[in-house]
């Protein structure tokens, strides 16, 4: 029995670990339990923090004196993970390994091969997504192991969050990596849902009061590189209080790094119409210092405008100073206007036709109105949700789905009026198509509040408290190939069988479906994997025709497995059924069960490139 | 058996403890080293001299001080600043340069320390300093004549660090590099 429950927070750009102490078995209210992290945030200095910037940087061998980059428990490490990494990694950019959770979910790329940095020259050692996910959750781990030596994480009850739209091969990697950092036993809790918790930690029983059944709340996460959608609904069931996990969104690379790249960059247009070319370290200079006047701005409304100080690279800083400023118009027209833009509801997301080569990298999102993508969240999901038979949220006929409660999350929405202009925004379109306005719910600390409700999840699952069910965010799919004559540069239409519904709780095995199929003793074999955030109608067996044009269904990684059977011989054709299983720590597995035998083998995710 | 020794022993014990010492020196070495040990007692040896105390050159005896100012360097750029020659600008541009390091400065000082008045009263306020005032914390100018309690009023409400975070910086290190030189590659 372990003594903690502990949430970490594996943000894409910052970390947090809050713990919960089990034997109090209350909630914690507004106590302060986070973690300090000791990291290093000068040479030969270290300083323990609340949050460790998730950055990773690569030194050359010769660049700091020996000793510099000791942490408590590693005198001499060969990689600097924290705020001195992020910091010297701005100056030294190709030797950075910056957002490796979205790559990790990026199914582009070989994600277990060493490309990060991207596109860093020859001889910069190179690590992989997975890597440098675990070796911010050892240098957690090692942070605490050191503070609390006698209870070490390893032995305590471990929750990890995930972004909701992580898909299962994403899920499976986090896995990986938290197994490689040490923690071989962790639960898995999407990230709008421990905001959530950490909104029902804090409120305690009153949380009847703001939330009643009926009431269906939108989460809305904006962080430092992310934008995260998810809907609760909140239903009563035998007179009790039942909280159900009704949808979630796409994964959009999105956030807060984006609105002040675009500060710095319209600041930029203007200094060089005026004459100052600014270089890569000014320039950087100027988006922090864009950061700053932001937050000033939207701090105090009465300001008009904030001074923006590029200093000099020099030693004369005075004399190399160079100065602009931020007009109020400017943030409200770049930021306010350009990321929540006021839109209506049929305002889908642009997603313009990539031309020609386009650079292998993240897959930023397009269309930069966060408002935009909110709007095709609520009319897609009301448009699976019109179909489906037991929906949690009533839909009748409306356009797209009525929240009645707006919880904000992320880093982002500090800035007041940013939320304002969502709550407007969504009031216009409830007003117009019917509904009611919506409420904002009081959100405690944005950057801690996913850490801290990972954290009370763990005492959670303990059976204390209200649960959010929901099970998975998905249904899942295995292609098959159709069986057609030859035709030259036709391929033959894929169909896709249903392997795992949508809202597979965990701990539970789904039904098999009767298609079998033929693996061949020792040799490989890959099936293509899909999986649909809106199809909430399929049973197992269902099988859905075309695949190619279905605007429903992603394709995520590969799923494979090579059968090595010990009394049977190579090469023979064994018939096998497919079976899906969600473990109790909130992953999908999938299962070749012998048709007739006793045969049993796992199938793998295979998170590597597409061919 | 034999009676334990009183503090002044007569004549008849200590013949009685000769006699006991004399058979058992020829029956046991043992005896016989314990018994040498006690006839030719060996002084103690001389205990070790002090270490002399190390001479520790100024930069390592104030190596903390110079590392709070490396900090207000890399953050404030305070160094720089103080390093310039102010007469060759205007007034506007200095102004901007001190923006920076405020920002950067302020910045060090709200992580590291948390600063507060000695005094919470406001200033050009009517002050009573009483008898057995801390005179580290209240400096006393103008008409000073008599003894305490005095009436003032308050000119500078004084700054104490109630808390300090300050990191220690590891002593491999030479504290008398404040600031690296960055050279672009």
């Amino acid at each position: 029995m372990s003594t903690y429950a502990i949430g970490i927070d594996l943000g894409t750009t910052n970390s947090a670990v809050s713990y919960f102490k089990l034997a109090d078995a209350t909630a914690r209210g507004q106590a302060q339990t986070m973690l300090a992290i000791p990291q290093v945030t000068a040479v030969g200095t270290i300083g323990e923090k609340l949050l460790l910037p998730s950055f990773l940087y690569l030194p050359n061998a010769s660049e700091f004196p020996a000793g510099a980059l000791a942490l408590p428990w590693d005198k001499n490490p060969s990689l600097l993970v924290g705020d001195f990494a992020r910091a010297h990694g701005s100056k030294v950019p190709m030797r950075l390994v910056a957002s490796a959770k979205s790559w990790l979910c990026h199914a582009g790329v070989d994600r277990q091969a060493a490309i990060l940095p991207w596109q860093a020259p020859e001889d910069v050692q190179r690590i992989s997504p997975l890597t440098a996910a675990a070796h911010y959750l050892a240098h957690l781990r090692a942070a605490w192991d050191q503070q609390f030596p006698a209870e070490p994480l390893a032995q305590q009850d471990v929750v990890l969050t995930v972004p909701a739209s992580f898909d299962a091969a994403a899920r499976d990697l986090t896995l990986k990596a938290a197994e490689a950092a040490g923690l071989p036993q962790v639960t898995l809790i999407e990230e709008p849902q421990a905001a959530f918790y950490a909104w029902l930690e804090q409120m305690g029983e009153g949380f009847r009061k703001q939330v009643k059944p009926g009431d269906v709340v939108l989460v809305v996460d904006v962080g430092g590189g992310t934008t995260d959608f998810s809907l609760i609904a909140v239903t009563a069931k035998d007179g009790d209080v039942t909280l159900t996990r009704v949808a979630v969104g796409d994964h959009i690379l999105l956030g807060g790094d984006n609105m002040d790249l675009a500060l710095a960059h319209t600041v930029n247009q203007r200094l060089a119409a005026a004459g100052k070319k600014l270089d890569a370290w000014q320039f950087n200079a100027l988006t922090h210092a864009c950061r700053q006047a932001k937050e000033t701005l939207y701090a105090d409304p009465s300001l008009t405008q904030c001074p923006l100080v590029i200093p000099g690279r020099g030693s004369s800083l005075i004399g190399g100073t160079i100065k602009a400023e931020l007009s109020r118009e400017e943030l409200t027209r770049i930021l306010t206007d350009g990321f929540f833009p006021k839109v209506a509801i049929t305002d889908l997301p642009q997603s313009a036709r990539r031309s020609g080569l386009t650079q292998m990298a993240l897959p930023y999102a397009q269309d930069a109105g966060v408002t935009r993508h909110l709007a095709g969240f609520l009319t897609r999901q009301a448009r699976a949700l019109a179909t489906a038979h037991d929906a949690p949220v009533p839909v009748n006929g409306r356009t797209f789905i009525h929240p009645t409660t707006v919880l904000f999350n992320g880093g982002a929405f500090k800035a007041t009026p940013l939320k304002e202009r969502v709550l407007e925004v969504l009031n216009t379109w409830l007003a117009a198509d019917g509904g009611q306005p919506v409420k904002e719910l009081d959100g405690a600390e944005l950057d801690l509040a996913v850490a801290r409700g990972a954290a009370y999840y763990g005492w959670v699952r303990h059976g204390h408290g209200l649960r959010i069910r929901g099970g998975t965010a998905r249904a899942y799919y295995v292609g098959i190939e159709t069986a057609m004559p030859a035709v030259p540069g036709m391929e033959p239409p894929v169909k896709a069988l249903c392997v795992a519904p949508f809202g597979m709780e965990e701990g539970t095995q789904a039904d098999i479906p009767p298609q079998e199929f033929g693996l061949v003793v020792g040799e490989p074999t890959s099936f293509r994997f899909f999986a649909s955030s809106v199809r909430r109608d399929d049973r197992v067996g269902t099988m859905l025709e075309d695949v190619a044009g279905s605007d429903e269904l992603e394709e995520i990684a590969p799923i494979e497995t090579t059968l090595i059977a010990q009394a049977v011989q190579e090469g023979k054709l064994i018939p096998v059924n497919l079976q899906a299983v969600v473990t109790e720590l909130g992953t999908l597995e999938l299962r070749c069960l012998e048709k007739g035998g006793p045969g049993q083998w796992k199938l793998e995710l295979n998170v590597r490139m597409k061919e | 058996m034999e009676q334990p020794i009183q503090s002044k022993s007569s004549f008849g014990q200590r013949l009685a403890i000769g006699l006991a010492c004399f058979r058992r020196a020829l029956g046991s070495a043992d005896f016989c080293r314990s018994a040498d040990a006690l006839l030719h007692p060996v002084p103690p040896p001389a205990p070790p001299a002090a270490p002399k105390p190390v001479e520790l050159p100024p930069e390592r005896r104030h190596a903390a001080g110079l590392a709070v100012l490396s900090l207000l360097q890399r953050e404030g750029r305070l160094i720089d600043f103080l390093q310039e020659d102010m007469a060759a600008y205007s007034d506007a541009e200095i102004g901007a340069a001190a923006r920076v390091v405020h920002d950067g400065c302020r910045e060090v000082l709200a992580s590291h320390l948390t600063l507060e008045p000695v005094l919470n009263e406001s200033e050009g306020a009517a002050i009573k300093v009483p008898a057995g005032f801390d005179a580290q914390r209240i400096r006393l100018t103008g008409n000073l004549a008599g003894q305490p309690p005095f009436t003032g009023t308050l000119k500078h409400h004084g700054w104490v660090a109630t808390s300090v975070r300050l990191s220690t910086v590891s002593e491999t290190l030479d504290p008398r590099v404040l600031a690296p030189a960055e050279v672009e590659l």
